[in-house]
This record gives C-alpha cells, sequence and structure tokens, in this order.
C-alpha cells in the first residue's frame, strides 16, 4: 500500500465543490420540468401557487438561513479553537434542520388532508395544471427535505468528531466541507420558496 | 513478441503479491490501493461484458430465420434489454476508465495514489451493489426489464417487469459514476508530479480528465430522470404522465440530456487509449499533440449540446430539430479533428503491428465508419427515413463496440504485460484479431444495409425479404464470437503460463513503463521529476 500523503485541504474542498455542481444538477432536472410546464400552464400554476402556505415556507427559510449562519460561525469557532462554542453551533444547526422537517410534516399533512397527494383520487379532478404543480412540488421538496436528512445524519457526525477532537483547529476540512454542502441544501430552498411560493 | 526477461522484471509479483495478513478476498475488496481497485473492475466489468456478449449472441440467434427461433417474445424483450444495460452500465461506462484510468492514470502522472483513495473504494462499492442490484431485478418482481435500456415512458411506467430495481440500480451505478469522475479530475489537479505540466500530459490522462468532466455534470441528470421514473411507478407523481398533464417527450429530453453527453463518456477514454498507443508503435511523436486534448475538451462541451437528434422522430418543433441538427454536425469536427491526427502520426513511423497495434487501427478504422453513420442520422432529413430501424443498431455499434470496444482490447493488450508481469502469445492475439474485425464487418455491416432496407430495431419478428441479410449478421456474430473466445482464451493463458514480461516491452516513453512488471506494491519511492513530454523516444532522432 503506498504511503498516507499529508492531508491535501484544497484538494478536499475542490471535490466537494465538484460534488456540490453534481448536486445542483439533480435538482437542475426538475427546475427543467418546472420552467417547461410553468410555460405550458402559466394559470395553473398561479391557482396552484396559491394554495401553498407562505407562513410555513416563509418560517422554513428563515430556519435554513440561521443554520447556515450556525455553520459559518462554527467553521471561523473551530479555527479559533473554541471548541465548546463550535459543538454547540453545530448543535443548533442540527436542531434548526429538525424544525425544518418537522415544519414541513405539518405542511404536507395538511395538503395531504385536503386530499392532495400523488395519485389521491380528489387531485385527478383538478385541471392537468394543477396536478403537475403538485407532482413537482412533492418531488422538488420531497427530494430537498431528503437532503436535509442526510444534512442532519451529517452533523451530528461532525460534532462527534468535534467532540472527541478528530476534527481540530489544524484539521477542520471535514467541518467546512459539510458546512459547504450545508449552503446548498439552503441555497436550494432559496430558489425553491420563491418558484413556488411567491412568484405565482 | 517474447522478449527475455530484463533485470527489471519483478518476481516478488509487486502489487499482486498478498501481504499474507488476514483472508487474501479482504486484502481486495477492502484495498484503498488504486493498482488494486483497477484489476477488481477489470474482473468485474470483463464477466458482465462476456454476459453481455452471451446475450447478444443468442438475440442475433433468434433473428436468424423469422418467426420463433429459440425464445419467446417476451424472452426476447427482456434479453435486448439486458443486453443494453449490462453493456451500457456495467461494461462501456465504467470500462476504461475504471480499470485502465484507475490502474494507469495516476502512475502516468507520477502520483502515489488519486486523490481519494476511500472514496475510490466506495466507487467500486457502489458498482458492485448496483450491479448486483440490476442482477437481481433479473429474478425478482415482475420478470426482467422489458423496455430497452433507455426505459423511455410511458411504457417503463406501465410495464409490470421489475423496472423500478433496475433504474434503482442506474441509479446507484450512476453515483460510482460520478465519484470517480470527482476523484480523477481532482487527482489530475492536485496530484502531478514536478515537472508534469498539462503540455506533459500523456494524451491517455486528458482523455480521462475530459471524460470525468461529463461524468460530473451529466450524471447527476441520469440520476433524477431515473428517480423521477421511480416515482412514478410508486406513489404516480404524474411528472411525465400524459393523463396527469406530464409531457412523456420531456422524459425524453431529460434522458439524453444525460446519455447523448455519456455516449462521449464511453468514447472519449478509447480515444485516450488509441492516442497512447499510436505514437508508440511507430516510433514518432504524436502529431497535434494540443490538437488531440483539446478536441477531446470540445467534444465534451459540444457534446453536451445534441441530445435532440435522438428525437427527430419525436415530436419537436422544426426550429429545434434544425438546431440540434446543426450542433450536431460540429460535434463531428473535434472527432476528425483526432482522426486526422491520428493517421498523421502513422505517416512515415516506423510501425511495428503488435496485437495493441491492431486493435488501434481496428478502432480507427470502425470508429470512422460509425461516425460517417452518424452524420447521415444526424441529418434531420435522413434520420426520418433510419429512425428506428437497424441502422441506427448498426452504427451504434460501430462507434461503441468498433470504438470503445476496440479501444478496451488494444488497452488490455498493451498494457497486460504492466497489469500482470506476463506476456501473451502474440500470434493467437493477431488471429483472434482477424476474426474479431472480420466477424464485426459481416455482422454490423449486414445490419446497416437491413436497415436502409427498412428493418425496424427491437423487432422480434420480420418479414422474410430480411431473412438473407439477418442469416449473415448471425454467421458474422459467430465468428466475432469466435475471435473474442481466442482471445481472451489467450489473455488468461498468458496470465497463468506467460513468460515473464520485461519492465518497458513496448519501449514506451510514459511512466508506468519505467516501474517494474507487475507494478510495484508502491508506486514511487521517492518524487520523480519529469523533464520532457511523454512521447520522446530517444532512438528517434529528432527531425
Amino acid at each position: 500500500m503506498s504511503t498516507p500523503e499529508p492531508k491535501d485541504a484544497f484538494g478536499a474542498k475542490f471535490g466537494m465543490w465538484l460534488f456540490l455542481f453534481t448536486e445542483l444538477i439533480l435538482f437542475s432536472g426538475l427546475f427543467i420540468l418546472y420552467a417547461v410546464y410553468l410555460a405550458k400552464y402559466p394559470k395553473e400554476f398561479a391557482s396552484a401557487g396559491q394554495q401553498l402556505s407562505v407562513p410555513f415556507g416563509a418560517v422554513n427559510t428563515l430556519v435554513l438561513l440561521t443554520s447556515s449562519l450556525f455553520v459559518a460561525m462554527a467553521t471561523t469557532s473551530i479555527q479559533r479553537g473554541q471548541k465548546k462554542l463550535t459543538e454547540w453551533l453545530l448543535a443548533g444547526t442540527a436542531f434548526s434542520a429538525v424544525i425544518f422537517m418537522v415544519n414541513k410534516y405539518f405542511e404536507w399533512s395538511a395538503k395531504f388532508h385536503h386530499g392532495i397527494y400523488p395519485d389521491a383520487p380528489g387531485l385527478k379532478e383538478l385541471p392537468q395544471g394543477e396536478q403537475i404543480f403538485y407532482g413537482l412540488y412533492f418531488a422538488t421538496t420531497g427530494l430537498h427535505g431528503l437532503h436535509v436528512l442526510i444534512g442532519l445524519a451529517l452533523f451530528l457526525y461532525v460534532w462527534g468528531t468535534v467532540r472527541s477532537e478528530k476534527v481540530h483547529a489544524e484539521d477542520y476540512g471535514l467541518l467546512e466541507n459539510s458546512g459547504l454542502y450545508w449552503h446548498l441544501v439552503d441555497l436550494i430552498w432559496i430558489f425553491i420558496f420563491p418558484l413556488y411560493y411567491l412568484v405565482l | 513478441m517474447s522478449q527475455p526477461a530484463s533485470a527489471s522484471t519483478d518476481s516478488s509479483r509487486g502489487y499482486l503479491a498478498s501481504s499474507g495478513k488476514g483472508p487474501a478476498l479482504f486484502e481486495w475488496i477492502f484495498s484503498t490501493d488504486h493498482k488494486r481497485i483497477g484489476l477488481l473492475y477489470l474482473w468485474c466489468i470483463t464477466t458482465f461484458f462476456l454476459m453481455g456478449v452471451v446475450l447478444g449472441l443468442l438475440i442475433r440467434l433468434e433473428l436468424i430465420a423469422p418467426g420463433p427461433t429459440i425464445m419467446n417474445a417476451q424472452t426476447y424483450n427482456a434479453v435486448f434489454t439486458l443486453h443494453g444495460v449490462i453493456m451500457i452500465f456495467l461494461f462501456i461506462v465504467p470500462g476504461i476508465p475504471a480499470i485502465f484510468g484507475n490502474l494507469f492514470m495516476p502512475i502516468q502522472i507520477g502520483a502515489n495514489d488519486v486523490a481519494f483513495p476511500r472514496l475510490n473504494l466506495l466507487s467500486w462499492w457502489c458498482y458492485i451493489i448496483g450491479a448486483l442490484t440490476a442482477v437481481t431485478a433479473l429474478f425478482s418482481g415482475g420478470g426482467p426489464p422489458d423496455t430497452g435500456w433507455t426505459f423511455y415512458v410511458p411504457f417503463s411506467t406501465m410495464t409490470q417487469s421489475n423496472v423500478s430495481m433496475a433504474t434503482v440500480a442506474v441509479f446507484i451505478l450512476g453515483f460510482s459514476s460520478i465519484l470517480t469522475g470527482i476523484n480523477f479530475v481532482v487527482t489530475v489537479h492536485r496530484l502531478r508530479t514536478k515537472g508534469m505540466t498539462w503540455r506533459r500530459l500523456p494524451l491517455f490522462v486528458w482523455a480521462l480528465y475530459a471524460t470525468a468532466w461529463i461524468q460530473v455534470l451529466a450524471t447527476p441528470i441520469l440520476g433524477i430522470t431515473v428517480l423521477l421514473v421511480f416515482l412514478e411507478r410508486f406513489v404516480g407523481v404524474g411528472l411525465f404522465d400524459a393523463a396527469k398533464g406530464g409531457d412523456p417527450v420531456m422524459y425524453q429530453h431529460l434522458f439524453w440530456i444525460y446519455s447523448h453527453p455519456a455516449v462521449y463518456i464511453m468514447i472519449l477514454p478509447g480515444m485516450g487509449v488509441i492516442s497512447e498507443v499510436l505514437p508508440v508503435f511507430a516510433r514518432k511523436r504524436v502529431f497535434g499533440y494540443w490538437a488531440i486534448a483539446m478536441s477531446g475538451l470540445a467534444i465534451a462541451g459540444a457534446g453536451s449540446l445534441v441530445w435532440g437528434h435522438h428525437m427527430f422522430a419525436s415530436g419537436m418543433s422544426d426550429m429545434a430539430v434544425l438546431v440540434f441538427s446543426f450542433l450536431t454536425f460540429i460535434v463531428a469536427i473535434p472527432s476528425a479533428i483526432k482522426v486526422f491526427n491520428w493517421v498523421a502520426t502513422l505517416y512515415k513511423g516506423s510501425i511495428t503491428l503488435a496485437p495493441p497495434m491492431l486493435f488501434s487501427l481496428a478502432f480507427i478504422i470502425l470508429f470512422s465508419i460509425g461516425g460517417l453513420q452518424g452524420l447521415l442520422l444526424g441529418a434531420a432529413a435522413t434520420d426520418i427515413h433510419v429512425h428506428d430501424t437497424y441502422f441506427v443498431v448498426s452504427h451504434f455499434h460501430f462507434v461503441m463496440f468498433g470504438g470503445t470496444g476496440f479501444g478496451f482490447f488494444a488497452a488490455l493488450h498493451y498494457w497486460f504485460p504492466k497489469m500482470f508481469g506476463r506476456m501473451y502469445n502474440a500470434t493467437a492475439a493477431t488471429t483472434a484479431w482477424v476474426f474479431m474485425v472480420s466477424g464485426f464487418l459481416v455482422l454490423y455491416l449486414s445490419m446497416a444495409v437491413v436497415g436502409l432496407q427498412g428493418m425496424p430495431r427491437r423487432y422480434y419478428d420480420y418479414l422474410p425479404e430480411f431473412t438473407n441479410l439477418n442469416v449473415s449478421a448471425t454467421v458474422g456474430s459467430w465468428i466475432l464470437g469466435a475471435g473474442l473466445a481466442l482471445m481472451f482464451a489467450n489473455l488468461l493463458v498468458g496470465l497463468f503460463r506467460g513468460g515473464p514480461a520485461p519492465a518497458n516491452p513496448w519501449k514506451a516513453a510514459t511512466l508506468e513503463w519505467t516501474l517494474s512488471s507487475p507494478l510495484p506494491a508502491e508506486n514511487f519511492e521517492e518524487e520523480v521529476e519529469v523533464t520532457e513530454g511523454p512521447y520522446e523516444f530517444h532512438e528517434v532522432k529528432p527531425s
């Protein structure tokens, strides 16, 4: 086996950025469909978009932005060697992810309660454009929610590595790259929120 | 090609030797050494290739006569789907980068491993899990998938066969491909040794670099597309379902946004191999180094903009057809630049017709035929005539099998001594090559003609007037199959009984040939410094 190379923090970050591109492109498939179907059914998209709850969306936007702030602060505090503060900030990030998912759970439940879920019998009565809107809504926010859950697991793990001092002031690439991932999850939501909740 | 073993031949078997600790299998399947991972891929991918070959031979045997011959129609649909899925996702896409890229790319740039060795191992595990999922899909659920490798909706969302599991398999395999791509891009950027400037990079590395970018940028689109098919089947989300306002043609767009660039993922590494082999066996510096390197990037870029040419008959606006047709012609330019530069490399060279060279020459000719067929298909008017006929099947096999497949065989014969430290029998390899090329031409030229006559592809049955050409295609498949059998048998004999290989049997100038055969466990004991390009052959006087 080859000897361990010295850690290449720049290389790791480079790899992470490439991975973030792949994530963006994964979501871009759904955004392409959104663009095409919006052009095809502008009226139906508008009327279905009115049904989404802006308060739910706004609260989640706020929660995610705050959690992104926590991660950014954690990245700084670990570099300053403030271990305890870093742990708290990471816990705050993970907690925000939980709040986001709880909020999402209530939002989706309300929709389900109104008989709006994929393949619902009531949904088929609606105009085709609205069916497509809800299909996109569930697919996009569902995939995004999955990313939030992955982020949650990731930050619990990072929290553990900070506690056990595997991640410390000299070697914090894992934390920083996890932060990059979290900012991406945040960024995608920043596009989802206006496209689905606001502009229609 | 039997040369005496030199002092540098490693009798301790280098990286192949077991350390003797723990089960021998674990030393391989949990190894993060890029060379071992490359060999793991070699065995797995070759196994799936042989499975795909057998399925292909069965398809041809079924089509030797009109009407049912050896299987029923449903089995036939499953067999051609499997042939496609296995050959595309388990052989051609990962083939050259995962095997030869892993084995030799780090060494060619003077590195001791790839940038992320553990990620590399994860890629292999994703490949294996994805492959096993694909195989499981055959024997579970509602029977083997019968949609063709393209999973077109609405059929793929309605069929009772086990498409869901197949799409999961494709998703996981996509992960494997993306992770390898990320790894290779970072490796090329970060781990080049001292003096290994971008203008001294072997062209194989350039090709892998371009490929890796496409893998990173295109594969996620396939991911979301098959994910949506999966969601459609399980929860009926309706994004491609016309009854719910969706547009099935959008599926085709998304599918081809990945799958057209994917054919360049498949062909570019093959082109890289050829660019490596030709100068070595012509004893001449490669002609147009920058033209070859940059045309690879140009293919990667322009190839991402032409997906619509798969859909001329699917219902697009005339304007879209015109634009996609035009862009398709643009891609032909960098491909042709490569072919002309290869031929110019041969010009006035001192050519040795060793097996790797023969396979490379076959690549150039077969790929050129396939490329010209591609222009017929890229022109919208002729495409309407030949769309979905055997002409398309012929074209695809000329570029993919004649191109990438023969590039793979060239790589196998070129690097075999370096991988295993043994030589194969060159006469047997040449004989196999004769069989393969002649069988190939009989098989796929028959398909081209029968396609021009109007025989549709994927059909189980055909009109009696197509019988003669189908018989000749099937006979061609036997000749080709015999050639393949001979080639692999010869390599296996070489693997176990071949004479020891010298460190540099071909007198090549890239870094892997400065190491012992088989490769040592540790690539470079100390950092190497590169002072000249990869194609400076010193017995040749500079002109």
